[in-house]
């Protein structure tokens, strides 16, 4: 019954977005004028209806009513609620109706609360979004309707996969889609300014809080991702370059670029064209990511299994949606001038800079990623790997953070460097500093030592711009703005110091034994086996001491073997201290000729490695600073604009009765 | 004195550059579309067809039996090289292919690769034994050194030491007549 | 089951099936797991290593993989590296068996040559589309 409803509500959703297109699209022209009254409300019913139909399904995951065929393949009764639930966006079905769905509320959400742009370019951008929505809602109901009901009804359900039941697992995949969900607005409002060629400010403070909430969202979904990663291959690194990791990374570059180009519209009322050609490709690079992963074109043999229909219809979603946008960018790029002019030394100067730097590393990722399928294409298998990646992106990533220090110093319009060259003593030096330090210690890389020299000078120079302000009135995007770039700072001295500082070692040791890794002295205490709910494991008890004479703590790296799947996994143990990580994992056991056997350890110390992290969450925490700060001054502008009419509809009244 | 007073055309993008952005959108779904018709062959294929073989000389991998070299097959006859490992299960669903063509007189060497003697003993046991000889290769080197990517493979080496053929995977049944004809073919 | 588990991993944005897919042998290769004694040959074989592509788990590579080849192509670099060979020279081996595929560092060739162009590409399509867009200094 649940099922029906959903469904019900899912088909219901898809008419009005339907219905939304048309009236919006009729809207726009002298005709069609009375239909406009309409656009809003339906897209607002139409968010309710689509998260109606989410609501079933999570019931149904819920009390896993196993005639539905989705749940049967992918949950279980004997699960933990909180895994019943979090399967619902578990599976390629559910998540794509978790879409729709934020899609839809959001949708709603602009419908019901933005008022500042001309009412035509809302319609306009309002069909865009149902135009969009439409199209996965098509997806939904044509290829993968979650509501289908199986006949006859299995006994139980299929899903109970231990390794899945992970609350990282649970949550980060809805973490990214909201950020996707977020692009996919500001490609709608870029599409209706395009239709009514109305780019301007206003069009950027409108787009502005989608994008930063959407940047929010992704860089938190690509920090813990990365964390995940970390922890959980048990070989120490923490970024590969791997095609589905470059395939957040593209959206989260375009969404940057797109963060700063808007502020400049906002702010200036320049680089009209190039903003609305960003929100566009921010959402393309969205759906181009997700197609690589889910259609399983990039992913090679572990990306079994992947439906080659869905790959296909993606495609097709991607191809009307996205081919739609750039041609109608191509046909009204040429009536959008690219508004006001300023010099190269100025703010406007650093951020075209910051957008094209970008758009290059963008374009590289990209290219990158897809040139070993353009190479089959031509009968040939090549690999394109960090080797390629980190240099060649670093390439445009240093010059473009040397300007990130300046940058935010700039003023408008135009600028001289001697103004703000006093100010830069300090950063310069700090620079100077880390590269001394790194040659005196020696061994160091290149890339690590222009990270780390670079790391150090941002850090001092990204507060900066607080420098001559009272703190308490400082506007709370400036905050926004400091914290990222502390963060951007923070992350890289991470980076620099994991990779130029790290100690490895690889050890095969008896009980009783002790060895070495950087300041740590570890001590294999003992083996034991432990067992889990569906695994046993064998534990090492590693005592561990810091120095000469620090206090021993104790961990447990396992080596897991699960019997439903049957599967190997290396558990590994962390130590945090202030200065870094210990990392440790259990190997196998070594030959044991002698009757006592060995074991293969593999430890890392790795210092200041939990600084990248750190800085990403940093990045994050100023993108919602910035939100709320630009959110707030909306929302008083709203109350103070109520307030002006509702002063002057008095004085009317009043002036009626007098 | 302010030169935003002077009026200044806008300028605009050249027409060209408006239209790259969907050009090379095309291109990507074009390169797409046929990749996902044509799903990639995921295996990964020596490089050394054609070529001589490199040269190696392995242990034996039982007691009492010879075991492998490279000279010792470049015997003027086509021989073929099985590479294979007990714990690898499809290496015995081959088993019986094997063994068709050893039957009909093929001389198989086998490279036993990362595996204990007595886990060896119990697959042959349990699969029969089709080779002349059977090579440890306890480091992989030597499969490496041939450029295998996994097990089981089997090469065709002709009579001169040269790599005819590889074979990724399991010899399925019905690809036993595509062996001998890859041997027939090195035999000339 | 196996494809319930990559497309929730592949959701998650990563990569991470290859170590937990059953392998019951370890790498019996010498130096599949034990480091050098001479920490700069060390540093030197792990630099080689991580730009070498896993041949099994296909997106790793060999310094990030449990697999055991991947083992032995580790103890391949290590026993090498102690010999006195180049890395390169590895390299070349390694790619002369397994074509450009097995190397993570793409070489300049006539197949590879546009991934080294397109970052030049790009550069000079910014200057060109930039040209004139700013403000003359002089005019200030």
């Amino acid at each position: 019954m649940i099922a029906e409803l959903g469904l019900a509500a899912l088909w219901l959703a898809a008419a009005l977005a339907g219905l939304q297109l048309v009236a919006g699209a009729l809207a726009l022209s002298a005709r069609g004028a009375s239909l406009g009254g309409i656009v809003r409300p339906v897209a607002v019913v139409q968010g309710l209806l689509a998260l109606i139909a989410f609501l079933s399904l999570v019931y149904l995951f819920a009390v896993t009513d196993l005639s539905v065929k989705l749940v049967a393949m992918n949950s279980h009764s004997l699960k933990p609620l909180i895994f019943r639930v979090a399967g619902t966006w578990g599976n390629h079905e559910g998540s794509m109706l978790l879409w729709v769905t934020i899609m839809g509320l959001a949708g709603g959400l602009v419908a019901l609360i933005e008022r500042r742009l001309p009412e035509p370019t809302m319609l306009a951008t309002l069909a865009g979004q149902a135009f969009v929505s439409l199209g996965f809602y098509a997806f939904l109901l044509i290829a993968s309707n979650p509501f289908e009901r199986l006949w006859p009804v299995p006994q139980e359900g299929n899903g109970l996969n231990p390794l899945l039941q992970d609350l990282g697992l649970a949550f980060h995949p809805p973490t990214l889609y909201l950020g996707y969900v977020g692009l996919s607005i500001a490609f709608s409002f870029a599409v209706g300014a395009l239709v009514t060629r109305e780019v301007g400010p206003a069009f950027a403070k409108a787009m502005r809080p989608w994008v930063l909430g959407a940047w929010i969202f992704l860089t938190i979904g690509i920090t813990a991702g990365s964390y995940w990663a970390y922890y959980e291959l048990g070989w120490g690194g923490w970024w590969f370059w791997d095609p589905v990791e470059n395939a957040s990374l593209m959206p989260w570059l375009a969404a940057t670029a797109l963060l700063h180009s808007c502020s400049v519209l906002a702010a200036r009322n320049a680089l009209r064209a190039w903003t609305v050609m960003l929100g566009v490709v921010a959402f393309s690079m969205s759906m181009i990511g997700t197609f690589l992963v889910r259609s399983g074109i990039l992913t090679s043999v572990h990306a079994f299994a992947v439906d080659p229909e869905r790959g296909t219809f993606i495609l097709a979603l991607l191809a009307i949606n996205i081919g739609g946008a750039l041609t109608l960018f191509g046909l009204r790029a040429r009536t959008v001038t690219e508004g006001e002019r300023f010099a190269v030394t100025s703010r406007e100067g650093a951020l075209v800079f910051n957008n094209v730097m970008l758009s290059a590393i963008l374009g590289i990722v990209l290219f990158g990623t897809l040139y070993p399928l353009l190479a089959e294409s031509m009968g040939a298998k090549v690999s394109v790997g960090p080797p390629y990646f980190t240099p060649m992106s670093a390439l445009f990533a240093v010059p473009m953070l040397v300007v990130l220090a300046v940058g935010p110093l700039l003023r408008w319009r135009r600028d001289k460097f001697s103004r703000i060259g006093k100010m830069m003593v300090i950063p310069a030096m700090l620079v100077v500093a880390g590269v001394l330090l790194t040659v005196m210690l020696g061994g160091v890389p290149l890339m690590p030592t222009i990270g780390l020299a670079l790391a150090l000078g941002l850090v001092w120079a990204s507060v900066l711009p607080l420098e001559g302000r009272n703190l308490l009135r400082t506007p709370l995007p400036v905050w926004g703005m400091v914290t990222a770039h502390l963060g951007i700072a923070v992350a890289l001295l991470g980076m620099s110091c994991e990779s130029a500082f790290s100690v490895e070692k690889l050890v095969a040791i008896r009980v009783g034994e002790t060895t070495e890794v950087g300041p740590w002295q570890i001590k294999l205490d003992a083996v034991e086996p432990v067992a889990g709910p569906n695994w046993t494991a064998l534990e090492a008890r590693l005592l561990m001491r810091y120095g000469d004479d620090g206090r021993v703590v104790e961990l447990g790296p396992q080596s897991r073997s699960f019997w439903a799947p049957p599967q190997q996994t290396s558990e590994s143990a962390l130590l945090t201290r202030w200065n870094g990580q210990l990392y440790t994992v259990l190997g196998g056991e070594a030959d044991a000729k002698d009757g006592r056997s060995r074991w293969q350890l593999r430890l890392w110390w790795k210092p200041f490695v939990t600084l990248i992290w750190l800085g990403g969450l940093m990045i994050a925490l100023g993108g919602a600073l910035a939100l709320v700060g630009r959110v707030a001054s909306d929302l008083r502008r709203i109350i103070a604009r109520d307030k002006i009419e509702y002063r002057r509809e008095r004085q009317g009244r009043a002036g009626r009765y007098s | 004195m302010s030169t935003d007073s002077t009026p200044e055309p806008m300028r605009k993008a050249p027409r060209w550059a408006i239209w790259l952005p969907l050009a090379l959108f095309f291109a990507f779904v074009v390169l797409v579309s046929v990749q996902l018709r044509n799903p990639a062959d995921t295996n990964v294929a020596s490089t050394l067809i054609g070529k001589p073989m490199p040269a190696f000389d392995l242990p034996p991998a039982l007691p009492g039996r010879p075991g492998l070299s490279s000279a010792a097959i470049t015997d003027g006859k086509p021989h073929l090289v099985n590479i294979f490992a007990s714990w690898c299960v499809p290496c015995g669903v081959e088993a019986p292919q094997l063994a068709a063509l050893a039957r009909s007189g093929v001389p198989i060497e086998g490279i036993s690769v990362r595996d204990r003697t007595e886990d060896l003993q119990v697959f042959l046991k349990t699969n029969g034994d089709p080779y002349q000889s059977i090579g440890a290769d306890d480091d992989g080197k030597v499969q490496l050194a041939l450029g295998s990517s996994g097990v089981p493979e089997t090469y065709v080496i002709d009579g001169k030491g040269v790599i005819r053929y590889q074979h990724i995977g399991e010899i399925r049944e019905d690809q036993v007549p595509m062996i001998l004809g890859k041997l027939q073919e090195a035999a000339q | 089951m196996r494809a319930l588990l990559a497309v929730c991993l592949a959701m998650l944005g990563l990569w991470a099936v290859a170590p937990a897919l059953a392998q019951e042998e370890q790498s019996t290769a010498p130096y599949a797991y034990r480091q050098l004694d001479d920490p700069a040959k060390e540093q030197k074989a792990e630099a080689l290593m991580e730009t070498l592509r896993c041949l099994q788990c296909q997106g790793q590579s060999i310094a990030d993989s449990d697999a055991p080849i991947a083992g032995s192509m580790r103890s391949l670099v290590r026993e090498r590296i102690a010999a006195g060979d180049d890395p390169e020279a590895i390299r070349a081996w390694l790619v002369e068996r397994y074509g450009d595929y097995v190397s993570y560092a793409p070489r300049v060739t006539a197949l590879t040559w546009p991934l080294f162009a397109v970052p030049l590409a790009l550069l000079a399509l910014a200057a060109l589309l930039l040209r004139g867009r700013f403000r003359r200094g002089g005019q200030a």
